[in-house]
């Protein structure tokens, strides 16, 4: 996976060299006090990191004698083993299982509507719509987090996962329409129109045409969606009550109530919780950041 | 579904258009746009939260209002809102110069800072109240003093504790924003300047600054407006303690509401909540121009 940015980066990096020799001026390679802001940042994130992932595999009671910044000469696995077996495998599941009942919908539901947004910019309501949505992007989660609780127990859903997979769709749809509908947009008119010639109905385009031309930004806007998403604390929080419906960030913190005193275990869990996430950082890095901007670059 | 419409006239196919617009626009209004019709009515109302709800005027909106609590919540969301900015944008901006230097090692640096936006909210409280622990932490492992105080304990320092782990948390996001901005001042800029004899600093706050203007906005749209919504991180930190200093107006709802079995004054905190956030949104819309379309993220 690390080949493909390389191969990707390096036609910059020739061109950089070339523009650094004729036109950049010497004096903007020394950025000290950028390069100082950089390696102090650097330790600022990384320490509590660092931190965390070597107390974690600290033997319980030589973690308060030991040097907090010296890894043990002797780790172990014990506090990750307390962990699984405080039941993380199934908190794991049912963010799974959240995270993909909920962006799987999320992005299909918004692609569609992106792509009526910019085919049928004539029709007013699907221009206000376009509206609806953009006014969507101000209203903050929690705001509306006690009627969203309220319909939930009118619809018997409460305390089950469907519950956290509802809201978290429809909370999704404004940012992923708006991101897509500017992707779909830059699709050239000709070519919906040659697929028009040759017959093709709205539905066929869509799935034919503007889903393959604008795939990175799909899984852009998935990226973004699932992280928000595995990520989310405030919904289970408010909306499920049963251990066993727990999704990962809401188990993390009872395991920090259950067993607060013992350091090096809730900082086991707060690693596996973030294992799957930091797998997926190192396997498509570039998609997940481009996937975090997306929107205001444009 | 295509099957059914048949020849491609010229209106038939432009007719399914809003079908396909109905599910996103069916689930946004049942779960977004109801609930904030909902939360006005609501605060107009007596709840539990797990009874009957009675229609009971003002009453809510009365105790809301004469509460200290709610100007109180109110100065203290204003304080992290403005902290944080503070902390956060001249750091971003000269992180976000700094990555846009072409150099390897920076990228490099690059893959470390971007860790923190993986991280859920929840999992960086947890971290650092053990990290911070007065007495089992980093700072009383390593014996330091001053790094070994209770600093969720006393509310002065558990306030700075919440702006530094939101800018922590957060500078990387808005580092980034700013790199895409530099990459994007075109190059010619600086070769005119040094040409003149402007150095590097001049070169900064002559050109760089400037023509990051619309970027700032957007930065700043999305730190500020999305500081009402520091829900989870604060909540598992310091549970708006000690005392109420931490106790940001999401928190305030979220206690008076859930917690204290008061939906209908929670409620009218939320509206509070929503109208200072449009209200802040269309400041900095007005302010930015061009840039309206980015005050997005606040809703994710």
């Amino acid at each position: 996976m690390t080949t493909t940015p390389t191969r990707t980066r390096r036609p910059q990096k020739a061109t950089h060299r070339e523009g650094r020799r004729h036109s950049r001026p010497a004096a903007r390679r020394r950025n000290w006090a950028g390069g100082l802001a950089g390696w102090l940042w650097l330790a600022v994130v990384a320490v509590p990191l660092y931190w965390t992932l070597i107390t974690s595999l600290k033997d319980r009671s030589r973690y308060y004698a030991s040097n907090p910044l010296v890894p043990s000469s002797d780790p172990t696995l014990e506090n990750y083993r307390l962990v699984i077996e405080s039941d993380f495998l199934r908190y794991f599941a049912n963010s799974v299982v959240v995270t993909v009942g909920a962006v799987l919908p999320a992005v299909v539901f918004s692609f569609m509507a992106a792509y009526a947004i910019v085919r049928g910019w004539r029709m007013r309501a699907l221009r206000a719509m376009n509206g609806l949505f953009l006014m969507g992007l101000a209203i903050p989660l929690q705001a509306t987090v006690i009627p969203v609780y309220l319909i939930i127990i009118k619809l018997h859903l409460y305390d089950s996962l469907p519950a956290l997979i509802l809201p978290s769709i429809a909370f999704a749809i404004p940012l992923s329409v708006l991101v897509l509908a500017n992707f779909i947009r830059d699709v050239p008119k000709e070519l919906f129109d040659s697929m028009r010639v040759d017959g093709a109905t709205e539905w066929t385009t869509l799935w034919r045409l503007a889903a393959p031309l604008t795939r990175p930004a799909v899984l852009t806007v998935t990226v973004f969606n699932a992280l928000t998403i595995w990520n989310g604390f405030l919904l289970p929080l408010v909306l499920t009550q049963s251990p066993d419906r727990r999704t990962l960030p809401l188990a993390l913190w009872t395991f920090q109530g259950q067993y607060g005193v013992n350091v090096p275990a809730v900082l086991a869990a707060v690693v596996l919780t973030t294992l799957p996430v930091l797998a997926l950082y190192a396997f498509g890095r570039r998609q997940l950041l481009s996937g975090l901007t997306a929107g205001f670059s444009r | 579904m295509s099957s059914l419409i048949g020849l491609p006239r010229r209106r038939e196919p432009r007719s399914i258009l809003p079908w396909l617009a109905a599910p996103a626009l069916l689930v946004f209004v049942g779960f977004a746009v109801v609930p904030l019709v909902g939360v006005f009515a609501l605060s107009f109302t007596t709840w539990d939260g797990i009874g009957a709800i009675r229609p009971s005027g003002l009453t809510s909106w009365r105790a809301v209002l004469t509460d200290p609590g709610l100007p109180h919540a109110l100065w203290v969301t204003f304080l992290v809102m403005a902290v944080s900015w503070v902390v956060q944008t001249p750091l971003s901006i000269l992180l976000g110069t700094f990555l846009a230097g072409r150099q390897r090692y920076r990228a490099v640096l690059g893959v470390v800072y971007f860790v923190p936006l993986m991280l859920s909210s929840a999992a960086i409280a947890i971290a650092y109240e053990a990290l911070l622990d007065p007495n089992f932490g980093l700072g009383a492992g390593l014996g330091i003093q001053t790094l070994s105080q209770d600093w969720l304990g006393r509310p002065g320092l558990a306030f700075g504790v919440v702006v530094f782990v939101v800018s922590w948390q957060f500078i990387p996001f808005h580092s980034l924003i700013y790199q895409g901005g530099v990459q994007q001042i075109p190059k010619s800029l600086y070769e005119a300047a040094q040409l003149d004899g402007a150095g590097r600093i001049r070169q900064f706050f002559g050109i760089t600054l400037p023509q990051l203007k619309h970027t700032v906005i957007t930065s700043s749209t999305l730190m500020v407006v999305g500081s009402l919504t520091f829900f989870d991180l604060i909540f598992v930190l310091t549970e708006g303690g000690p005392g109420d200093a931490t106790r940001v107006l999401a928190l305030d709802m979220y206690k008076r509401g859930f917690q204290a079995g008061l939906m209908g004054p929670a409620s009218a905190i939320a509206v509070i909540l929503v109208l200072v956030g449009l209200a802040l949104a269309l400041l900095l819309r007005r302010l930015g121009g061009r840039d309206a379309g980015a005050s997005q993220l606040e809703g994710a």
